[in-house]
């Protein structure tokens, strides 16, 4: 992308790090910058929001007022974001895109949510997204399906497609996702933006709803590499709510984006480059490769052999974790209750049976019935089992490589509606990105040119446990090198 | 004349006396109104983590070691999932098969048998809310959620009520001494629930009940007894016992089924991914080894053998761990064990009692009692007078002897002094030295009594009662 873009073109267009020269020039506002946001926002045709952050302008103001005073709090300050509806904002509504969670205002922020607030960010709004954030396409919302903005018949992938869609249509200068199992790089990919899932623990996942304990991570999503290096500055770091949460202290981001490709050395697994990858996705991984290659990197081939055992693990870990998770939404204490019901045990089981949408309870009730006694060795342990050779199979490769260069999705987007009726075929398009969860590895996605339909392809990157930096020196190489 | 034997075993849930919850900040202080101890953590919001509180991991860890148990360097936490309104999370977080503490016991002493009870486990897990049931409507109040408990599991080495009854009378003492919980059974911060089952003499195992519900030691013991007859009854007249959980009723002194074994709850445990696997370095539980007060037991087989103190004495003496640290600091200052504990008995034990105190509240230090104490054994105080200068020091912070000097309360043994008093009151009282002149040598007692009250307590009395009966021969 061109550096040298300011405040003389559409403001809307402009990076996070070219809006935020542009404010530290004083060429335009916070206020501004809120403004033609805001009104993007409501004239989008693609389902990206579910709530509008009414006092948006109120916090842009704020923000100039303490540029004004000379307090700017760092690069971020006064820059419109917005993030996905499963992270807590206190006094507005965190849905989940549930009909549980409907009506639901935290009484507390997460801590991402937090971070961003204090070094000075706008919230423009919270964004559409699967259900409990199950699914791939972002159609399983309560508040209906999210439109892929390079192609409005088509998905924008999931379960962060809202958190995707307003980065690719210039809704927010960037937004979080959460990344269960690909839920971040996906949907980045399917809209042609940059998405990072760091390693799991290197992010604060207080207040963050939970789905699935040992794999969630949140995740940013940006126009280029040098935004997702000053978001992940602005959110990474221990935090006394999450005990899972790491104290490793936080490399230089920035930095980083200047490493090049020269001497990286780049692994291409086989196992994600063969059946089940369309051809055009794997051509142009593999020219992405070879542009690496020309600019000084070590491209070779390598193995991960466990990685058929991922999607299975990933799908019975998940579903444990989440009907475990789930529980809470009883029609108790907050959220959906049922309107008639005759004793508790009726209460809620017609609310959840009412609240939850058919993905979610698929979930449920695999979960269920892999957590069973007589089942739980079956399924549970061994998923565990699992989990263990596949990192080791990881651990394996990074002796050899700094990182491994993958499709983020076997296919691009495909049309709406089109795999609904098919979880397992949908499950199956997991197949490149739940493996890093399952191991708790970074990994983002890079845009990586457009197939013959013109639809984004993305690109991954894994590296090994806290390899952010060695992510973000691959991504700007990659950028760098034209293939975007 | 007995055919059945009875098999029993004890859970025992007991709330830890930290300050904070077991997972969040929140305060565990009994009472408040209600959902006014909660938070987003402890309410089970979307998306809170639990943190936890290392205080929890080591109070369990020093009931543990008080229980003579093997601490488990390697344990973790698991979610028992059920749906209930008082848990707001649809799971309790507990232990299921990494249990911090494993293999222990208690020895006690019931109906004058020694016996050893083990115990099987002991682990931490939260407490639930309560619901509070009115007309048309239950409203939840999560008050009580997240506060630690520690679940002591015995094994089913019980054969009667005296013996379930001595354990819990002997665990209390060990975790109040240990200060891991105020067990104020009337707060519900020890209760337990009881395994119970009945075989012939010579026959396996019998079916076994659970009965929860049991708030008091006298609930436990009544629910034991009540239960084995009523299994007895019902092999005796040829019939079953099923598999169920019953709920003690106290008021009316039996139990009834809370739910039978066809629709026993599946729990679905698994490992609480939210929270790190606890490790227990050598050096962490020998440094809370160290930490641990001598036991009661031990103290009171202390008292007797060492001390030469009776076994009643060296009961009521350890009924609190206080007064027990404050007998043995008064001793170790001088004092003599059987003085000492004569005094505690007696007087402390009236004067904090008449004043609504507890024994955490005594305002004499150990060693202003050593002080009194060699007071009268000097003869510088009579016994008596002791007991009026305890009654000051409990309202006045000074030494005894500045109380017997400033009132002048010191013990008159001037003979001439005595003698001259004891010549007053014979002339004064001759109808009771005519009786005792007459035979009724008891009436000699009267005369001292005069005396003394005339001395205002301050005569040495064991020298009136020479000098009167000098006086009278
Ligand atoms: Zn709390």
């Amino acid at each position: 992308m061109s550096q040298h873009r300011t405040a003389g073109e559409d403001l809307a267009l402009l990076t996070a790090h070219e809006a935020s020269r542009c404010l530290a020039e004083g060429k335009v506002s916070s206020v501004q910058l809120t403004q033609r946001m805001l009104d993007r926002i409501s004239q989008s045709q693609n389902n990206v929001f579910i709530t509008v952050n009414l006092k948006a302008l109120e916090e842009a103001a704020a923000a100039d007022a303490r540029r004004a005073k000379g307090e700017v709090r760092g690069p971020l300050d006064g820059i419109p974001m917005a993030l996905k509806d499963n992270i807590s904002t206190q006094g507005l509504r965190t849905t989940c895109a549930s009909r549980m969670l409907a009506d639901f205002v935290p009484p507390y922020s997460a801590t991402v949510a937090r971070r961003l607030s204090d070094a000075g960010c706008v919230l423009l709004g919270k964004l559409n997204m699967d259900e409990f954030a199950m699914g791939s396409t972002s159609e399983n919302s309560y508040f209906g399906a999210v439109k892929n903005p390079k192609d409005p018949q088509r998905v924008a992938g999931g379960s962060s497609g809202g958190s995707a869609a307003a980065v690719a249509e210039n809704l927010a200068y960037f937004t979080l996702g959460s990344d269960t199992g690909g839920s971040v790089r996906q949907p980045a990919a399917m809209c042609g933006v940059m998405g990072m899932k760091p390693t799991y623990g290197r992010i604060s996942r207080y207040g963050v709803v939970a789905f699935a304990s040992s794999l969630d991570q949140i995740g940013p999503i940006t126009k280029d590499a040098e935004d997702c290096a000053l978001v992940l500055a602005a959110i990474a770091g221990k935090d006394p709510y999450d005990g899972s949460s790491l104290a490793n202290p936080l490399p230089d981001y920035l930095a980083a984006l200047e490493g090049g490709a020269k001497g990286l050395r780049i692994g291409i697994p086989k196992e994600y480059m063969g059946e089940g990858i369309s051809p055009e996705v794997r051509a142009a991984v593999e020219a992405m490769a070879k542009t690496l290659e020309d600019q000084g990197a070590v491209v070779e081939s390598c193995s991960l052999p466990r990685t058929e055992y991922a999607l299975s693990a990933y799908y019975v870990i998940s579903s444990a974790e989440a009907c475990s998770n789930l529980g809470r939404y009883d029609g108790v204490k907050y959220g959906y209750r049922t309107k008639e019901y005759k004793n508790l045990a009726e209460m809620i089981e017609k609310t959840r049976s009412e609240g939850f949408g058919d993905e979610v309870k698929r979930r449920i009730l695999l979960g269920t019935y892999t957590l069973s006694a007589g089942y739980f060795d079956a399924y549970y342990k061994r998923a565990q089992q699992a989990r263990t050779l596949i990192m080791e199979d990881f651990r394996k490769v990074f002796h050899q490589y700094d990182v491994l260069l993958t499709p983020t999705s076997p296919v691009t987007a495909w049309p709406l509606g089109q795999k609904h009726a098919n979880p397992l075929e949908l499950y199956a398009m997991d197949v490149c990105t739940v493996s890093v969860n399952v191991a708790g590895l970074p990994a983002c996605s890079v845009p990586c040119g457009l197939d013959s339909q013109g639809l984004p392809i993305g690109a991954q990157f894994i590296a090994n446990t806290l390899g952010e930096a060695v992510l973000l020196r691959a991504a700007a190489a990659a950028e760098k090198g034209g293939s975007v | 004349m007995d055919e059945f034997k009875t098999v029993i075993g004890l859970e025992v849930h007991a709330e830890l006396d930290t300050k904070s919850k077991i997972y969040c900040g929140c305060t565990t202080e009994f009472g408040g109104e209600e959902n006014t101890h909660v938070c987003p953590i402890c309410s089970g919001m979307p998306g809170v983590l639990p943190m936890l509180n290392r205080k929890v991991v080591e109070y369990c860890v020093r009931a543990g070691l008080a229980l003579n148990c093997a601490i488990n360097p390697y344990s973790r936490q698991d979610r028992k999932h059920y749906f209930y309104p008082d848990l707001p999370k649809a799971f309790q977080t507990s232990q299921f098969d990494q249990p911090l503490c494993l293999k222990g016991y208690v020895d006690i002493v019931a109906d004058g048998q020694p016996k050893r009870i083990g115990i099987t486990r002991i682990h931490i897990e939260e407490d639930a809310g309560k619901l509070i049931h009115e007309v048309g409507q239950t409203r939840v109040d999560y008050n009580r959620c997240g506060v630690p408990l520690i679940e002591i599991v015995t094994e089913p080495d019980f054969e009667n009520s005296a013996q379930v009854h001595a354990f819990l009378e002997a665990l209390r003492e060990i975790l109040l001494y240990t200060e891991v919980s105020n067990c104020k059974m009337e707060e519900g911060s020890l209760r337990c629930d009881v395994n119970l089952s009945i075989h012939r003499v010579g026959e396996p195992f019998g079916t076994r009940t659970e009965m929860k519900n049991l708030n008091s030691f006298s609930a436990a013991v009544a629910a034991v007894q009540y239960e084995a007859q009523r299994q007895r009854r019902v092999l005796s007249a040829g019939g079953k016992i099923t598999q169920d959980t019953l709920r003690w009723d106290d008021a009316a002194g039996n139990n009834y089924v809370m739910r039978s074994k066809e629709d026993a709850d599946e729990y679905f445990y698994f490992p609480e991914p939210d929270i790190m696997p606890m490790v227990l370095s050598d050096g962490y539980i020998d440094r809370i080894r160290q930490t641990l007060p001598e036991l009661p037991a031990h103290r009171r087989e202390r008292y007797v053998s060492q001390m030469g103190l009776p076994l009643y004495d060296a009961q009521l003496l350890t009924v609190s761990k206080f007064i027990s640290d404050f007998f043995d600091q008064t001793v170790a200052a001088g004092a003599q064990p059987k003085s000492v504990s004569n005094f505690i008995m007696g007087d402390i034990m009236r004067l904090l009692n008449e004043r609504g105190w507890a024994a955490e509240k005594l305002p004499i230090s150990a060693q202003s009692m050593a002080e009194l104490l060699s007071l009268i054994e000097k003869g510088a105080i009579s016994n008596s007078m002791g007991s009026k200068v305890i009654e000051i020091m409990f309202d006045e912070a000074k030494s005894p002897t500045d109380i017997v000097q400033e009132r002048g309360m010191a013990q008159v043994s001037d003979a001439g002094a005595i003698r001259e008093m004891c010549r007053q009151v014979i002339a004064e009282n001759p109808k009771i030295v005519d009786d005792y002149k007459g035979g009724k040598v008891k009436a000699i007692t009267a005369l001292v009594g005069q005396v003394m009250k005339m001395s205002r307590g301050k005569a040495n009395p064991s020298m009136v009662n020479q000098l009167l009966e000098e006086l009278l021969n």
